[in-house]
């Protein structure tokens, strides 16, 4: 069977009953999804298959020939971040990463349906993705900025290494 | 993780999906894949051979006079616009992605969770007074969702019918998690020829009809006592027995109190 990851198309030798997720890391090394809890309670893995949020832990690749996944390889790259990349970074919505690759993906899929920056619509998008770090205030803020579409901030797509234009609220001018 | 692979059939059609069921001997049917995954996943479960449902069809829901039919393999989604109190119960379903991967026939089949309860949709299915047709020994067969629920272990299940209730009420708990947990909820609704039936998730391994409480169904409060004689409640990570015992009545007063309210 065939899978297109992030727009390669791979032949897929693992059993049908393979959990997409061991597939994209073990078989074809695509190691942006993160395998946390394999029983769809954390998030870490989720991708798009035709656009749409799935668990990729939960997804047996049999029911998947010819499909479409996106990983968070797929929204954007380090010099041309993905809209709610850009906000992550900006809103530093991202302390150890683990959970990152997971809230992105599910965040884009709620800003391409035509997501608001209604933070209890962002709650419900995110519902079931689990951070450990940042307490969720700084994804849920970042989420927002995205959807508000702030496009001066996030179209400055930032160089590699260079410092993110934020400021540190309290500080003194 | 994957040991000796499992014979793996994945039908095409409603038709060669009934075939390859067979007589269920030994089948491991996989329709969503959400409970089933983490169970091959964790070496819980050990399939000789897998059906797979992904490219059966069984995905559709129709209403024709007031009839609703709900295709097996509908994911849990498409029920968050559709009737109550199936919507409800639809919409309080793990998170989204969950949602969209899990299908009716699944959270109808659900085996009996160990540390929470599954089958969200099994007591508002009850309550409408939902049919099953379902594939197996002796051929398909139709039956009201309370003797599907009681042995379903030969039986493919293909479609899920009920007629649009004429009023209805949910009440609930939950345990705030990433995603909520149903602890237990309770589910009303009154047919078009006025019958009332209530019934129950999380009291019991699964989905039970709670006829004590219809009995009394004009008065809320008693109702809620008598549910108490329709269940055998259990303790797990969600909550324990003694907690259930008080809230079972509780939420049996606020659904029909809602009931009461919804009718025109």
């Amino acid at each position: 069977m065939n899978l297109t990851v992030n727009g390669v198309e791979h032949s897929v030798g693992s059993p049908a009953l393979t959990p997409l997720l061991a597939v994209l890391r073990e078989e074809l090394g695509v190691l942006g999804c993160k395998a946390g809890c394999w029983q769809g309670g954390c998030g870490a893995c989720t991708v798009l298959v035709g656009g749409q949020p799935r668990r990729s832990c939960l997804v047996p690749v049999g029911a998947l020939d010819g499909a479409e996944i996106t990983t968070v390889e797929g929204l954007g790259t380090p010099e041309r971040l993905a809209p709610v990349q850009a906000a992550f970074h900006q809103n530093y919505a991202s302390q150890c990463g683990y959970c990152t690759p997971g809230m992105l993906i599910a965040a884009h899929a709620y800003l391409e349906g035509g997501g608001t920056d209604d933070r209890a619509a962002i709650q419900e998008a995110l519902a079931g993705h689990i951070c450990r770090c940042t307490g969720y205030v700084k994804i849920l803020e970042a989420v927002g900025t995205a959807a508000r579409g702030d496009a001066a901030e996030l179209e400055r797509n930032l160089e590699v290494g260079e410092e993110p234009p934020v400021e540190i609220k309290g500080s003194p001018a | 993780m994957t040991a000796a692979a499992p014979e793996v059939l994945l039908p095409t059609s409603l038709q060669e999906a009934v075939q390859a069921f067979g007589d269920g001997a030994g089948v491991t049917v996989v329709a969503g894949g959400t409970i089933l995954l983490p169970a091959l996943t964790y070496g819980r479960l050990k399939p000789g051979r897998a059906l797979m449902l992904s490219k059966s069809g069984l995905d559709t829901i129709t209403r024709e006079n007031g009839m609703i039919r709900l295709g097996a393999m509908l994911p849990v989604a498409a029920l968050a616009d559709g009737p109550e109190p199936l919507a409800s119960a639809a919409r309080n379903v793990a998170d989204i992605e969950i949602r969209a991967q899990g299908t009716v026939g699944g959270n109808l089949c659900a085996p009996p969770g160990v540390s929470a309860p599954r089958g969200d949709l099994q007591g508002p299915l009850l309550a409408l007074g939902a049919h099953v047709r379902s594939a197996g020994p002796g051929g398909e067969r139709t039956e009201p969702v309370e003797s599907f629920l009681a042995d379903h272990q030969s039986r493919l299940a293909l479609e899920i019918s009920f007629e649009e209730p004429s009023a209805s009420g949910y009440a609930r708990v939950d345990r705030p998690h990433a995603h909520t947990y149903t602890t237990l909820a309770v589910s009303v609704a009154r047919a078009a020829d006025g019958t009332v039936r209530i019934a129950a998730t999380g009291a019991g391994p699964r989905g039970v009809r709670l006829p004590s409480a219809e009995a009394q169904a004009g008065d809320p409060e008693a109702a809620g006592r008598a549910a108490l004689a329709d269940v055998t409640l259990q303790d797990d990570a969600l909550a324990s027995a003694w907690y259930r015992e008080r809230t079972l009545p509780v939420l049996v007063r606020r659904a029909l109190t809602q009931l009461v309210e919804n009718t025109g």
